[in-house]
């Protein structure tokens, strides 16, 4: 499979790049200087595109392959991905769903704990060597706190299992209702803010979930509400939010994603009651090799003709 | 009038709590914080006279005590307070009070029984994720503006399928299980004796439980069998990929040695809230990313703190009315520590 090309849309991990030097010939697309000039000499020694939460392939790059045959993606979220223009073309599509599950569901709770119980803020104390005995300041409980999850697929109800350890009631919004579900579903995005402490969102980024946690989602959720987003940044109306926490409108946050990453606002830096992640919802060296050996995984099935691991399209 | 009488005789005839130091509840909500009309406070803090003297002074009142970490309550000063029946402190920890000498007097003891527990194992957990998926030293890189200008985090460490060691499966012990157990983590143990009824893998001895886990946490009490019972052979036992999570008492581990092992990295991390000799936290601890720090605050949240004034007066109350204890300690089984 040597002969066959992978565009690797981003740097993503040096194990993966690794991998796919060794089995195909691989183009690294961050390193080309002129990239449409690039995509219209090597048109016809691409098959395959390798992407991430970051780049994937639009319809733009699509349509400047007419050999691509896969798309495999080094996230679950597909985003960056036009999964229409594939289904059009035949072009299959993959992700690493499951693997990366359990690490985004930890983030989440340890975001929860991280805002809650100001766990970066102590840190940041005693580390600046001013602990003096006497100082003690308060924090919040976790332990019983309402979560209300936007989306209850795999990410969502293993966010839901942790909360439950720690007692805390679960509520939850998705665009219908689930039957044999235990939680208390909520028909509105706002609904389920007015009625949690903690609103967690875990759902795919499409046209309709943009901008889901907009003014009136973080005005129901209110002053002691906390937002935790580890799905996509635009998910959040990010100016809006920006607004509401520095105007102490909205209790805290903790952020994993953003809108125009790797730029954060930095009205969030001196805020104690935000915690501020550089998008690593699946960053443990275990999850990127198991991420990794799925897309490798992938591309080999697909160019051996055999059933794709983990087919989206 | 009637009432006015009735006020002034009460005041003198209430039963007497010695606070010796404010608590820290005092510090944040006042000094009015844990009053009750069922019985007063003599605040040997606000008095100007020694301690010794006033001891003697109030020798005859002082049925009950209010203790505190930061107001230990020792064998000396039981001697000088012969009408002393109970001691109640705001912690759940009991090593600031000498339990042999209350056990002879028969003294009760109450504390802040499991209030604190569902907070302290939250703590673990926050610490235990924070320092495996780098949430603190991440959040610095973002808040440095660091994430723009160099890149890429490196990655963490998955917290999924660890096996976690438990030292000590009392009450915090316990709930720190069941909540690990929802991440996915096996759960082993080693405590004084074998619970019959925990699911958990018991190990007889802290080194082989050391040997035989990713994240060793420390939930045991303070005694003179567990002073520096984390040592040398303990962190060697755990290894380089190995965590330690204590949220306990900072003299349970041998500190200089842990220290040494997490500058070296011949350990992966460790998350603590407590420390040998606090306020003072080694400094050599303040360059490392892989360690997470609080000050000794895992119970420090309001909802704890409201739960801790009922229960304090509560005791009070009930003491003093002649009912049983809300918390009492069993002072029969409990090992002693010599301070």
């Amino acid at each position: 499979m040597e002969s066959i090309g992978v565009l690797m849309a981003c740097p993503m991990n040096s194990y993966l790049e690794q991998q796919l030097d060794k089995r195909f010939k691989l183009y690294r697309f961050w390193t080309v200087p002129d990239k449409s000039s690039f995509l219209a000499s090597h048109k016809d020694s691409i098959q395959a595109v390798v992407g991430n939460a970051g780049a994937g392939a639009d319809a733009e790059l699509i349509e400047a392959l007419p050999k691509l045959e896969i798309v495999a993606s080094f996230s679950v979220g597909l985003d960056k991905i036009d999964l229409a223009k594939c289904k059009e073309k035949g072009i299959r599509v993959t992700n690493t769903p499951d693997v990366l599950t359990e690490d985004v569901a930890d983030l989440a709770i340890g975001l929860m704990l991280a805002v809650l119980r100001k766990l970066c803020e102590s840190d940041r104390y005693v580390r600046s060597g001013k602990w003096k005995k006497g100082d003690y300041v308060l924090t919040t409980k976790f332990t019983g706190k309402k979560v209300g999850i936007i989306g209850l697929g795999r990410i969502g109800m293993a966010i839901a299992k942790r909360a439950e350890a720690f007692s805390c009631p679960i509520s939850y919004y998705t665009r219908t209702e689930k039957p044999d579900i235990k939680y208390k579903y909520y028909p509105s995005v706002v609904e389920l803010a007015a009625h949690c402490d903690i609103l967690v969102v875990a759902c795919p980024l499409t046209k309709e979930t943009h901008h889901i946690i907009n003014r009136e989602v973080i005005d129901a959720l209110g002053p002691k509400g906390v937002l935790i987003n580890i799905g996509r940044g635009p998910h959040v109306d990010e100016p809006e939010l920006v607004s509401a926490l520095v105007e102490r409108r909205l209790g805290g946050a903790g952020l994993d994603v953003f809108e125009n990453e790797p730029y954060v606002p930095e009205e969030l830096f001196g805020l104690d009651n935000v915690v501020l992640l550089p998008h690593v919802g699946s960053g443990t060296v275990e999850t990127r090799q198991a991420m990794a050996d799925l897309v490798i995984g992938n591309l080999e099935a697909h160019f051996q003709k055999k059933p794709l691991l983990t087919p989206v399209v | 009038m009637a009432a006015e009488n009735q006020s002034q005789t009460s005041q003198s005839d209430l039963p007497c709590v010695l606070i010796l130091k404010p608590p820290p509840s005092f510090a944040l909500f006042g000094d009015h914080f844990l009053d009750s009309p069922k019985f007063q406070y003599l605040k040997a803090y606000e008095s100007p006279l020694p301690l010794s003297q006033f001891l003697h002074t109030h020798a005859q009142s002082v049925q009950a005590i209010l203790s505190s970490g930061g107001a230990p309550v020792t064998a000396d000063t039981i001697r000088l307070l012969p009408r002393l029946d109970l001691v109640v402190t705001t912690s759940q920890g009991l090593n600031h009070i000498d339990l042999s000498e209350c056990r002879c007097r028969g003294i009760a003891v109450a504390s802040a029984g499991t209030i604190f527990s569902a907070d302290c194992a939250d703590s673990v957990v926050g610490l235990l994720i924070d320092v495996l998926r780098k949430i603190s030293a991440a959040n610095r890189y973002v808040k440095q503006g660091l994430w723009s200008s160099q890149g890429v985090y490196p990655l963490g460490y998955k917290l999924g399928g660890k096996r976690v060691g438990i030292v000590g499966l009392g009450s915090i012990g316990t709930e720190v299980a069941k909540r690990l157990e929802a991440f996915g983590c096996s759960i082993s143990y080693n405590s004084r004796t074998k619970k019959p009824l925990a699911p958990y893998t018991f190990y007889p001895n802290v080194v082989q439980l050391a040997a035989n886990c990713d994240a060793l946490i420390i939930c045991c009490a303070l005694t003179d069998e567990t002073h520096h019972l984390i040592n040398k052979e303990v962190l060697s036992a755990l290894g380089k990929d190995g965590v330690i999570i204590n949220i306990a008492r900072g003299p349970i581990i041998d500190e200089k040695e842990l220290v040494r092992c997490l500058v070296k990295g011949e350990i992966r991390g460790a998350g603590l809230d407590v420390f040998e000799h606090e306020p003072d936290v080694p400094v050599e601890l303040f360059e490392l990313d892989n360690v997470v720090m609080s000050p000794h605050n895992a119970v420090f949240t309001w909802e704890s703190f409201e739960d801790l004034c009922k229960l304090v007066v509560g005791n009070f109350e009930a003491f003093f009315s002649n009912e049983p204890l809300l918390s009492p300690v069993a002072l029969d089984h409990l090992p002693q520590f010599s301070g």
